[in-house]
Formats: structure tokens, C-alpha cells, sequence
């Protein structure tokens, strides 16, 4: 209940936000927070929370897993790397072969989420492959 | 015998239709009652009641405490009911779904490859990072690292 009392402001911002399939779960004096936010800002805003109540992140005390909401197939995407390309891998992991690069702001096409980690993705030179998904941003 | 038999069941279900005809409304009517209370509110879903000389039991399972006794005030504001038994149990909470550590160090190996100083270590699912990053770079590799799954995240890393 302690962790629960310190992280108030989070959990709060996180049931006022539009946050779907929210949970809340306290596990071994660990706060579990899931969910998928509507857009990216939101889950900007709860990671901002998350580091202001618990500076640098350092207790070990919460898991915050809010993701963003799915991108649709089909749908495009914008690469947000901070200035290099981005790998295309032929599979979901960086053990993957890099198959082509999407540049820096390119935007590319959402073909199917592999899994949290990576989404399947073409690019309009007609390159498809794999992309970390924290590198995409929905547009 | 077996005329003897279908006598004393027939004295026995007029009897008990008598006894239940006493308290006012009849069980069936108030099972009936309570069936549509649960078929017009979702709330409600997963409860079933029998009811014997106007005493409902309530069985099934609710996700919280709140649910529970919502449905034991439902039961007792259907009219005729004398007193309620609450046998509905609360399910207890999902636990929290932990990725295996075989798992979590491959998902490490890909959030951890742009952040060269940093050293990712699982054990029993609990991920320590050890090592030097950015300031500005820790939250985008602590989101990276807590959509994982771990069992909890020690950040051990200098910042610089």
C-alpha cells in the first residue's frame, strides 16, 4: 500500500488520462502500471510523473508498462531515431540480419506488430523488415 | 411401496408449497426476481441464487469485495426476501506476468544496443543496469527496458 501512496500522483494521471486496459497491481512492494495510452504524449506525461516522484528512477519500486496504443496495418509511421537511419531487420531482434535502413523522419508503413518490441514495417523504396518500435512514432 | 412412495412425495412437495406460500411472495417468484436483476446488469454477471423459504444463497465469483456485496444488496431489495446467504467468493487478482529470464535477456540484448555504456543483468527477472548513460537517454532505455516485463528494474547506472 506504501509504494501505492508515494506513486498516488501517477496512478491518478494514469486513470484521468484515457489510459485503456489500465492496471494497477502491487506485487512484493512493486507497483505494476499497464496500459495503452492513447497517444504518445500521454505516455510521456506518466514517465515524466514517474521521474519527478522518483528522481532519476532509482528505487526500483515501479514497472510502468503503458505502451501506445497499436499502429495500425497500414497506417504510417515517422522514424524517430535522433539523427542516424534506422535498421530494417529481416527478423524481430537485433541478432536479426539488417535488410535496409529507414532514414532519419523517413516516414514508412506499418505492415503488422511483431510483438511490444518490434513492428513489421515497409518502407517506400519497397524495403520490408523489422524496426524497434521506441524508433516509430504514429503519425 | 412404490404408491406408498409417490403419496409421501406428493404430501412432501404440497407440504414444502404451503410453507413457502406463508412468507408472502413464493421462492419461485422471487428466484425469478433476482434472475432478471442479474440478466439487466453486468454488474451482476457470474452470480446465480436458489432460493428456499425465502432465504436466497448466492453463489459464484465477483472480481472484487464491492461486487460481492452489491449483489447481496441486490438480492435482498427483490421483495419477499426474509435473508440472504452470501456464498460468493472474490477471485483472487491476476498475479503480475513475469517474463522468463532467458526471455528478458534477449528483449535487454535489443534495448540495450543503442546505449553502448550501458550493461543489462537478469536474475529470477529482476533487471539491474549497470554502467554510464545521459541523462536525457535514461527514460527512453527505462520505457525500452519496462515493457519487457521484468519483476523490477534496479538502475545502478552513473549518469552523466
Amino acid at each position: 500500500m506504501a509504494v501505492q501512496e508515494k506513486y498516488a500522483e501517477l496512478i491518478n494521471a494514469a486513470k484521468s488520462s484515457g489510459v485503456n486496459n489500465l492496471q494497477v497491481r502491487e506485487q512484493n512492494n512493486v507497483l505494476y502500471i499497464d496500459g495503452e495510452a492513447p497517444t504518445g504524449q500521454v505516455k510521456d506525461n506518466l514517465w515524466n510523473i514517474y521521474n519527478k516522484l522518483d528522481p532519476d528512477f532509482r528505487s526500483g519500486d515501479v514497472v510502468l508498462d503503458v505502451k501506445v496504443s497499436g499502429m495500425a496495418a497500414g497506417s504510417k509511421a515517422k522514424v524517430v531515431t535522433e539523427k542516424s537511419n534506422l535498421n530494417v531487420r529481416r527478423g524481430p531482434g537485433t541478432d536479426q540480419p539488417i535488410v535496409g535502413k529507414a532514414a532519419h523522419h523517413e516516414i514508412v508503413t506499418v505492415v503488422s506488430q511483431a510483438n511490444d518490441q518490434w513492428t513489421l514495417i515497409r518502407t517506400d523504396a519497397g524495403e520490408e523488415g523489422y524496426v524497434y518500435n521506441q524508433y516509430l512514432e504514429k503519425v | 411401496m412404490n404408491l406408498k412412495l409417490l403419496m409421501f412425495g406428493a404430501m412432501l412437495s404440497t407440504g414444502l408449497a404451503i410453507s413457502s406460500c406463508k412468507g408472502g411472495a413464493k421462492d419461485s417468484d422471487i428466484q425469478t426476481s433476482f434472475n432478471e436483476k442479474v440478466q439487466a446488469d453486468a454488474r451482476l454477471s457470474g452470480i446465480s441464487a436458489s432460493v428456499n423459504e425465502g432465504v436466497v444463497t448466492l453463489n459464484g465469483q465477483c472480481p472484487d469485495e464491492s461486487c460481492r456485496s452489491y449483489a447481496e444488496q441486490s438480492a435482498k431489495e427483490v421483495k419477499g426476501v426474509k435473508s440472504v446467504v452470501n456464498n460468493i467468493t472474490v477471485m483472487p487478482a491476476a498475479g503480475v506476468e513475469i517474463s522468463p529470464d532467458a526471455t528478458l535477456e534477449t528483449g535487454l540484448r535489443d534495448a540495450t544496443k543503442d546505449y553502448p555504456g550501458v550493461t543489462a543483468t537478469v536474475v529470477n527477472g529482476e533487471v539491474t543496469l549497470t554502467g554510464t548513460i545521459e541523462r536525457d537517454k535514461l527514460a527512453n532505455l527505462m520505457q525500452a527496458v519496462n515493457s519487457l516485463n521484468p519483476k523490477k528494474v534496479n538502475n545502478n547506472l552513473t549518469i552523466k
